[in-house]
């Protein structure tokens, strides 16, 4: 690979607009439901309103007998199993048997319009006979009478099992000279993303299937329509519109998108599924409720000693992304602290609930809470200050963990500074009047994935395609996705850079599985990693050919020139230079079009023992928050005043996006800690709708001070890291340490509602514990 | 008015005639029979502020509205909110502050932002947090939003 071009950047670093800005604040950008296809059929779902039941008989044909109605669908028809990861195909696209949660689609309809797809819907008659409800995760670790999937762990409703145990735990909490234990407990929270699901396929006489929807990995769907439909990819080809939002929601493969597809082949005609706010909702894949038990031993200075963890989680009905979940709810508890001893038990357990699945952040934010809370209480009983016992356990750069983690950079210290200084955090900790109070919270993040969900992964994880033709502009291909974070512009900032070219030069094309080259998409913040190390590549290259053109029409060796804005020339010699268009046009003569190819590929890591891959990144995030707050002791009611968000993402290559990402990450982060909930009664979703589960509101979000601080990463592009979902999970433990400090309350159980509040404060004047003086 | 009359309104500035039955939602017939696709459909419960319009200069969530209720006045959507080239003032914000992320609930927010400017041009912080409390964005965190309408408003001063 070429060197890269050497700083300082003309556009890397800097603050750059999102280049479909545009068409989005004039309504101008297509999104999947945007569009409409010609002779389109409406797509209906009917899901089960059983929590768990078998399916006796399906009678379906009043509903065929409808005019108007093109196609009704039960599960019998596509039976083959898919999933996100290739070693848990547990969904169907419409249940097969039985029904798993109140949610679970049990058939469909292809009809002429809305209305007569619902009454299709409501003629379908169904014979069913009830199955045991299991809605709390604690009962199915045990053998259970009618187990959710036959591939549970014996006779158990037990998805998946981690056990791990690095070190000498036991050795190490005999010899500590203290041990914190924190046991929390965590409601589910959901995407909340604003564009529903949608998708739109259409069957052509061709033997083709076309398939448009709003997915954040549109090559995990082309897999999955091709293995249920059977069909082989060549013949399907997906699209990505504009996404509005995913965060994880629209990473898994979902039952509607293949149903839509089946259905535009039993009808021949294009169809479109949009499922409504509720059923996305019953969709759900959002974060597991989760109950973790996490003991944290260190010696009297507070050097950490070891982590003794128990986690159980609750995957609702599929398996999704769970086995990863499993894993990461222990492993990502590995940073950013140096901790020679660690034992993990996970089980992760099926319910007959709407499944759990990714979400931002997804496996680092339950545990990083009850370890981060678990640290702030260590510090106060050993009469450290917070910053310092961190300081005091922060891994090093360039150093292996216990579980073999490779860290590579880190500015965790730095960050640790930043957010020390800024806040004024020695002049408040402890210092504040009772009632306000500031906290610590850190963490760390994986940048990308370095074991993909990959069937083949001796491909590379990333690929970028780049052509230019005589008019001067570039079209740059890949199967990227960007669901609204910038990743689009960075592909184009990149491109522009490297060549030296204007950005409006640069125009990045919409992921279309039949030109886009393979890459595996949005998810496990492996974007800017991954594709910016695949872009710069496939730039460097094309650079190269311009490069050879202006040598020619120069008479200049290559290696004598220098790309600067929109010209090559002789290095540092203005009057010897050719404008770049006259470069291309001469490197253009022999070939036509100019074309280049640029890829990424993680090398291996991880040890050799069972799981060791899971959590394994080619380099990871740090975070530093503070969060100030206010409360209210008689109400509960609080504030979070400010937080100083001290980030490290390598070099930040687009500014405003980092930016734009930190601050998303901490509402997110809010939403869980103050208030989100997946509320349930039994296995009854009781809030599926944007009014009753509340994403923070704009007066509840606080002033946000961002600190990059970050040096750059040896391996990430132009030495950037992820800056996506590392900046999520800081939040949440930084709020709860903050709480502490203006009441002198712990809270284990999330969301910390003003309601808990009150309890905790009742119950600290029952204990006869002063704080503050109050 | 019976079930096949016509609705006409002023839509974007133009007088506008559309067949309407009387349980229409007001956002169907602009997204469905209009093909104005840039507000868009969220929630159809009121609950996002994606389907925000103007009526009467006023927003209004389209989609808890019966279409026939819009006979005789002024609708404006985002895309009567959009100069012919170029970005209106509170778009150009929008754009250079990063206050899009996925962009799908940006025209409600554009249209709110309009309407909130027009009738107090130069609003407070807390003014403008409860203009935007009806429309949802889960990408921003609202911070560059809250920016964008600050720095369109001392455009426009």
């Amino acid at each position: 690979m070429s060197t890269a071009p050497p700083g300082p950047y003309r556009l890397l670093g800097t603050k750059v607009p999102y280049v479909e800005g545009p068409l989005k604040v004039t309504g101008r950008a297509e999104y999947t439901d945007d569009l409409r296809r010609p002779g389109q059929l409406v797509g209906r779902l009917l899901r089960s309103p059983w929590p768990h039941a078998r399916l006796v008989s399906i009678d379906v044909a009043a509903a065929k007998a409808l005019p108007g109605v093109h196609a009704v669908l039960t599960g019998e028809k596509y039976p083959i199993p898919f999933g996100v990861l290739p070693i848990t195909h547990d969904e169907t696209a419409i249940a097969v048997d039985k029904s798993r949660y109140i949610g679970d689609i049990v058939a469909a309809v292809a009809a002429d319009d809305e209305r007569t797809a619902e009454e299709a819907l409501a003629r379908i008659r169904f014979q069913v006979e009830p199955l045991p409800e299991y809605a709390d995760p604690q009962t199915g670790l045990a053998k259970v009478a009618a187990p959710i999937h036959a591939r549970g762990f014996q006779g158990t409703n037990i998805q998946k099992e981690v056990v791990q145990h690095f070190g000498d735990v036991d050795a190490a909490l005999a010899r500590a000279a203290k041990t914190v234990r924190v046991r929390g407990t965590f409601a589910g929270v959901t995407h909340a993303f604003t564009e529903p699901l949608v998708t739109i396929a259409e069957a052509t006489p061709d033997g083709r299937l076309t398939v448009w929807s709003a997915t954040q990995v549109p090559h995990y769907l082309h897999r999955a329509l091709s293995e249920v439909l059977g069909i082989p990819m060549h013949r399907i080809r997906v699209i990505k519109p504009e996404v509005g939002g995913g965060f994880g929601g629209k990473s898994d493969p979902l039952p509607h998108e293949i149903v839509c597809a089946a259905l535009s082949l039993e009808t021949g005609r294009a169809v479109k599924i949009l499922v409504d706010r509720e059923d996305v909702f019953y969709t759900n894949h959002g974060r597991h409720p989760t109950q973790n038990d996490v003991r944290i031993a260190s010696d009297a200075e507070g050097h950490l000693l070891a982590y003794d963890i128990d986690a159980v989680i609750d995957g609702g009905a599929w398996s999704s992304f769970g086995t990863v979940t499993t894993y990461y709810n222990g492993v990502l508890s590995m940073g950013p602290y140096r901790v020679p001893n660690f034992r993990y038990r996970g089980r992760r357990v099926y319910t007959t609930k709407p499944p759990s699945g990714a979400m931002r952040a997804h496996g680092g934010t339950n545990i990083r809470y009850s370890v981060e809370v678990g640290l702030d209480r260590l510090a106060e009983e050993l009469k450290v200050d917070p910053f310092d016992l961190r300081e005091r356990n922060a891994l090093p750069a360039h150093s292996t963990t216990v579980n073999e983690f490779e860290i590579t950079s880190t500015s965790f210290l730095k960050c640790l500074s930043a957010a020390r200084s800024k806040s004024g955090w020695d002049a408040k900790f402890r210092r504040l009047p009772y009632g306000r109070g500031v906290g610590l919270g850190c963490g760390f993040y994986i940048s990308g994935s370095n074991s993909p969900i990959h069937f083949t992964p001796k491909m590379p994880q990333s690929t970028v395609h780049l052509k230019v033709d005589m008019d001067g502009g570039i079209a740059v291909h890949s199967m990227q996705a960007d669901i609204g974070q910038g990743s689009n512009t960075l592909l184009a900032m990149i491109v522009a850079e490297v060549l030296g070219v204007d950005l409006e030069r640069v125009h990045v094309q919409r992921v279309d599985s039949d030109v886009s080259p393979l890459d595996l998409g949005s998810y496990s913040s492996r974007v800017t990693f991954m594709m910016g190390n695949a872009a710069r590549s496939a730039a460097l290259d094309l650079r190269g050919q311009v490069v050879r053109g202006a040598a020619a029409l120069l008479g200049t060796p290559a290696e004598e020139l220098e790309v600067v804005h929109e010209r090559i020339q002789r290095r540092g010699d203005p009057h010897h230079g050719v404008p770049f268009l006259e470069a291309l046009h001469r490197a253009m003569e022999a070939t036509g079009a100019l074309t280049a190819t640029g890829s990424y590929q993680t090398s291996p890591k991880g040890g050799s023992f069972k799981g060791a891959r899971a959590g394994t990144a080619p380099a990871y995030s740090f975070a530093a928050y503070v969060a100030e707050v206010t409360v209210d002791a008689e109400t509960g009611e609080y504030a979070v005043d400010k937080i100083w968000a001290a980030f490290d993402c390598g070099r930040p290559l687009n500014r405003l996006a980092v930016e734009g990402q930190i601050e998303g990450s901490i509402h997110m982060g809010l939403g869980q800690v103050m208030g989100e909930t997946m509320s349930y009664r039994g296995s009854r979703l009781l809030n599926p709708s944007l009014l009753e589960y509340k994403i923070p509101a704009p007066q509840q979000m606080p002033e946000v001070e961002v600190l990059l601080v970050g040096d750059d990463d040896p391996e990430g592009p132009f030495g950037a890291k992820e800056a996506g979902e590392g900046p999520l999970v800081a939040t949440l433990p930084a709020v709860a340490n903050a709480l502490y400090d203006a009441i002198g309350c712990r809270f284990s159980e999330l969301p910390i509602t003003p309601d808990r509040v009150v309890r905790a404060l009742d119950l600290r004047a029952q204990e006869g514990r002063r704080w503050k003086g109050a | 008015m019976s079930a096949g009359d016509p609705v006409r309104f002023r839509l974007n500035g133009h007088p506008v005639s559309a067949p309407c039955p009387a349980p229409r939602i007001l956002l169907d017939l602009l997204r469905e029979d209009l093909e104005l696709t840039g507000t868009k459909r969220g929630c159809d419960l009121g609950t996002c502020g994606c389907c925000t319009v103007l009526v009467d200069g006023r927003p209004t969530l389209s989609c808890l509205t019966l279409a026939r209720l819009v006979e005789g006045r002024d609708v404006r959507t985002i895309e009567g909110l959009s100069p012919r080239s170029g970005l209106s003032r509170v778009q150009r914000a929008f754009v250079e502050h990063g206050a899009t992320q996925c962009g799908f609930c940006t025209p409600g927010f554009v249209v709110t932002a309009t309407a909130l400017l027009e009738e107090h041009p130069h609003p407070s912080r807390e003014e403008i947090e409860r203009a935007i409390s009806g429309n949802l964005c889960r990408c921003t965190g609202y911070t560059k939003i809250v920016e964008a309408i600050e720095a369109a408003a001392r455009e426009g001063a």
